[in-house]
């Protein structure tokens, strides 16, 4: 299989979709529609335990104060997708608790006066 | 970016982590071709030195467009850049930056879901490329200001002509803004929040 002049090269690439296949133990999300948002807030509830995988040991890790779903992404390097999945797992083990975002459709007015106010201070 | 964790992930600095306190999160996006200037807008209203996430691109590029270097790749993926503004103890607002081109479009699904409204960010060198963006998000039905980024080069346009070049409802707010200045940015925002109020307090009929 490995090409002789190549001394020892992993079967797959780091980077490649194989590795991420094998993150997320080849699952896709149970429901397309996650319920997870881009801008999910994700707080630990408890500390990282040691049966749990690196990417979720290092979710629960850097989510001691709250982190969007998509910050989790950045710091992980990990596509938002994988992330949804490997919180769905922390989520109904109860490792972590997720804050859902603000509704928007249409937004109601206090919440825009809140964003204005803020945005003023800035 | 490659997806690697080889090396111990490191998560935000201190001075970077939100409050405990911090409930819920809106979401803005900044939509607009490349170089005009998402991430600079990003960069001048986040706190924190913006992010990147990105999706993998399970399309079939080809025949759309050309990308250099996926010949090995079936798939590919696209960076996006994001930035936070923490507004109170409670409310914390996160802003995206993402393509405006067609073949970014599958990215559009997760990240205008739940968004209080859109930022199309113009350069006048290149009107064309936003003609798409705003008719898709009308579409969507995604409330949107146009902010055309002042680049030192681009010919200046009255803001009515642009309008009319572009077909861009009265309603619609458009604005001039300086996406490497701070306030100007911020002012963009703003005037997206006035037109959201508006929309909200006016007729359920935006469009």
């Amino acid at each position: 299989m490995s090409d002789p002049e190549q001394p020892q090269r992993p079967d797959w690439e780091e980077g490649g979709p194989e590795r991420l296949y094998v993150i997320t133990s080849g699952r896709d999300l149970p429901d397309k529609r996650s319920p997870l948002d881009m801008v999910t807030l994700i707080v630990s509830r408890n500390e990282a335990g040691g049966s749990m995988q690196p990417e979720q040991a290092a979710i629960v890790r850097i989510c001691d104060y709250p982190l969007s779903v998509a910050e989790i992404s950045a710091y992980l390097h990990l596509p938002v997708s994988v992330i949804a999945v490997l919180l769905t797992d922390l989520l109904s083990n109860g490792h972590v608790e997720a804050r859902v975002p603000a509704p928007a459709k249409l937004p109601d007015v206090a919440l825009l006066e809140a964003v204005m106010h803020g945005l003023q201070n800035l | 970016m490659d997806f690697r964790i080889s090396e111990p992930v490191v998560g935000p600095r201190s001075e970077d982590a939100l409050p405990a306190s911090v409930t819920s999160a809106v979401k803005v996006v900044v939509v607009g071709g490349f170089g005009v200037g998402k991430t600079t807008l990003v960069g001048a209203v986040s706190e924190i030195k913006p992010l990147t996430t990105e999706e993998t691109m399970t399309q079939a590029s080809t025949g759309v467009d050309d990308i250099a270097g996926v010949e090995r790749k079936s798939e590919t993926t696209v960076a996006m850049d994001f930035g936070r503004i923490t507004l109170n103890d409670e409310l914390v607002l996160y802003l995206f930056g993402t393509p405006g081109q067609q073949r970014f479009w599958f990215l559009w699904n997760g990240l205008f879901e739940g968004a209080l409204g859109a930022v199309v960010l113009i350069d006048t060198r290149r009107l064309e490329d936003s003609f798409d963006v705003m008719g898709r998000l009308e579409e969507r039905g995604m409330p949107f200001v146009v902010a055309i980024n002042a680049f030192p080069d681009a010919p200046s346009h009255p803001v009515s002509e642009l309008r009319a070049a572009l077909d861009i409802p009265d309603a619609v707010p458009v604005i001039d803004c300086d996406a490497r200045n701070r306030g100007s940015s911020r002012d963009a925002l703003l005037t997206l929040m006035r037109y959201l109020h508006t929309l909200t307090t006016t007729t359920p009929e935006p469009w």
